[in-house]
């Protein structure tokens, strides 16, 4: 039986499938059980954490990436506190101060504020202060919501930015590859300049003409889904089609163009000479290929649809970073704007480096050192 | 065999190989004409044009200023008087559509001129010296690469914003924006630029030219950056729209340029605010950006086949 599978599946993709459908499944199951809002046993996060780490482990040990992999992650700190400290400068170069308001505070209360928050106290000592805080976790408090730590924020508001933002990629993968993988198969015809004109429009629309179009014609016209908010899985469905939009139809072209290119090789034609269905060539040799090039892509398109989630938020308000992000920056609430900004960079470093590991995974003749 | 030469030949038909030309075509000439047999990009260039146009003669072109407000027709619908209807403070859409068109094409061109001047410089630097210059330099635009986007515009805005420099209230909103994107913006461009010229830089004619005894910045200046001038292009055309987009989303999360002067993002960002009674004040800017960035979207692609016929159909 297993050789039978195997067979079908073909031999190479033995070991990447064991690895790597469990991972699929389970990480599948649960976001299944988020998005239908059912209670995620804790256990279930549990099983894909350890799944990933153990895939992780076993790929950096395996093609002895250990030391790079420290290196990377080394670099990316580095990288993320010069962030910090780019943006504790630039802030503090930004005109007006969080506590100027529009009546002017009695100088002697706004003194103490300013000595309550060590606002007096010379740049470099803050900056020392805030990053020696930093290093242990610690990212202070809130000087607009008065006592608040910015830690308890951010966990409040960084799930609903992680759902969307995670669903979002999911969709546009889902749609995309399939997508530009039928437009490739039917090079030059109708169904492919359809597929690709309909992919190019998808690069063009701007946000804020997909959400009110959408809100229109589901929620006011047919009110099948509400107009905003985020509880529940009828609340995601809007959010999730127009921040997935853009990023599915750059995949779309990207895979087309990449599985166009792959077509062409020797192998292909061998594939093809053997008499193999060209169901098997596409989804089994064609397909393997064409998506490492759609993969080194992911890094870029989790950088834009972190962007593009900032619109998309306050659109269908939903209650995530980015109402904070901005209001935090017109009232000059610098840790407040220090703690969402790092938190966006970690994202941004460690997606790169996932993708440069992912990448050396499915295409071993690149070496990572 | 090499499957880049084949796909070179059954992509683009008409340009056989074997056949020897009876002139020598310039590269220029060349890209040019295959430009010309690309329908879309030419629909799509003209557009463009089109649209600059309206943006330099919005003054001549819109039937009304962009912020004059006649309370006596408040959120009318479409009318033989205001064609695409009025907002909440009884302003002609159609104009500010077109107001908007100026301020929106502005921030682009002025952004990509801008990157378009660092981006080379420091990329044709660090690619012509290489060694520490490249690596100080390449590490910084890492850095800046991995900020996000979003939160360094914002924040690089705010500081621009206080820097007053023009005394003409339109350049005055928009020099902020500008700016703030084209510091985002010239990393992109460092990048391409600095791999090109370390392609360059090793062929037989800068060598010549060095041996010859011109001097680095002559040949750079001379020879490197016109063999480049391509990809750079290409690259613009994508960055324009880009830098536009992003104008409008700033605009519209209200950091970006402010009331009453109007992008297509400030214009969507107003009527938001009354999508469920007058959803036209927020679609009709939305179909504006939409045609403007499909145009460049088609032209930008056409413009790459154009310059480089190996890469035709890949994004």
């Amino acid at each position: 039986m297993k050789e039978k599978i195997l067979l079908f599946l073909g031999a190479d993709w033995d070991k990447s499938l064991l690895i790597g459908l469990p991972i699929a499944l389970c990480v599948l199951v649960t976001l299944f059980l988020d998005f239908f809002g059912f209670e995620v046993p804790t256990a279930l996060y549990v099983v894909d954490g350890l799944l990933i780490l153990g895939a992780f482990l076993h790929f950096t040990i395996t093609q002895g990436l250990v030391t790079y992999v420290f290196k990377r992650t080394g670099e990316a700190l580095v990288v993320v506190m010069v962030i910090a400290t780019l943006t504790f400068l630039l802030l503090r170069l930004v005109p007006g101060g969080p506590f100027d308001q529009e009546k002017a505070l009695p100088p002697e209360v706004k003194a103490n504020i300013e000595a309550k928050y060590k606002l007096n106290a010379p740049i470099y000592e803050q900056y020392f202060d805030y990053m020696a805080k930093l290093a242990q976790g610690d990212l202070g408090e809130s000087y607009k919501y008065i006592g608040r730590p910015i830690t308890d924020i951010l966990a409040e508001t960084l799930p609903s930015s992680v759902q969307l933002g995670i669903y979002a990629l999911l969709i546009s993968f889902l749609i995309g590859i399939p997508a530009g993988v039928y437009a490739a198969s039917r090079h030059n015809t109708m169904a492919d300049s359809l597929t690709m004109i309909t992919a190019i429009s998808g690069v063009a629309l701007p946000s804020f003409l997909v959400a009110p179009l959408l809100i229109l014609f589901f929620s006011f016209y047919l009110e099948w889904l509400p107009p905003a908010l985020w509880e529940g899985p009828e609340y995601y469905i809007l959010p999730i089609i127009t921040l997935g939009v853009r990023p599915a139809a750059v995949i779309a072209r990207l895979t087309r163009s990449s599985v166009l290119d792959v077509i062409r090789s020797d192998y292909i034609r061998t594939a093809r000479a053997k008499g193999l269905s060209e169901m098997v060539i596409l989804y089994k040799h064609v397909l393997k290929n064409s998506l490492i090039p759609v993969l080194t892509f992911s890094g870029p398109l989790v950088a834009g649809v972190l962007t593009g989630s900032f619109v998309i938020e306050l659109i269908f308000a939903v209650p995530g970073m980015a109402k904070h992000l901005i209001q935090s920056v017109s009232n000059r609430d610098y840790p407040l704007i220090l703690g969402t900004t790092l938190v966006f960079s970690l994202v941004l470093v460690f997606a790169n480096l996932i993708v440069d590991l992912l990448y050396a995974y499915f295409d071993p003749r690149i070496k990572l050192t | 065999m090499s499957t880049g030469s084949t796909s070179a030949v059954i992509q683009s038909p008409s340009v056989s190989p074997s056949v020897p030309r009876k002139k020598p075509q310039s590269l220029w000439g060349d890209a040019i004409k295959r430009l010309k047999k690309n329908k879309a990009a030419v629909v799509s260039a003209y557009f463009v044009l089109l649209v600059c146009l309206v943006a330099i003669f919005a003054e001549q072109l819109a039937p009304y200023p962009f912020d004059i407000q006649d309370m006596s027709k408040i959120l009318q619908g479409p009318t033989a008087e205001n064609w695409l209807g009025t907002d909440s403070l009884g302003r002609d859409l159609f104009s500010r559509i077109i107001f908007g068109a100026r301020m929106s094409m502005a921030v682009g061109i002025f952004t990509a001129v801008i990157s378009l001047v660092i981006g080379v410089f420091v990329g044709a630097v660090a690619g012509w010296f290489g060694g520490k210059m490249d690596a100080v330099l390449m590490r910084f635009v890492d850095i800046l690469y991995s900020v996000p986007t979003l939160v360094l515009l914002i924040l690089v805005k705010v500081i621009f914003d206080s820097v007053q420099m023009f005394e003409n209230p339109e350049l005055k909103a928009l020099t902020g924006i500008t700016l703030a994107l084209s510091v985002v913006g010239w990393v992109t461009l460092a990048r391409v630029v600095r791999g090109q010229v370390l392609q360059v830089r090793e062929m037989t004619y800068v060598e010549a030219a060095r041996a010859l005894g011109a001097s680095g910045p002559w040949i750079v200046i001379r020879h490197v950056i016109p063999n480049i001038m391509g990809p750079i292009i290409v690259l613009l055309t994508y960055q324009i729209p880009s830098n536009i987009l992003f104008e409008s989303f700033l605009s519209f999360i209200g950091l970006g340029l402010q009331p009453p002067f109007s992008s297509w993002g400030v214009l969507a960002n107003e009527g938001w605010r009354s999508l469920r009674t007058y959803p036209h004040l927020m679609i009709w800017p939305g179909v504006a950006l939409f045609l403007a960035m499909l145009a460049f979207q088609l032209f930008g692609d056409g413009l790459r086949d154009a310059f480089d016929p190996q890469m035709k159909g890949k994004t």
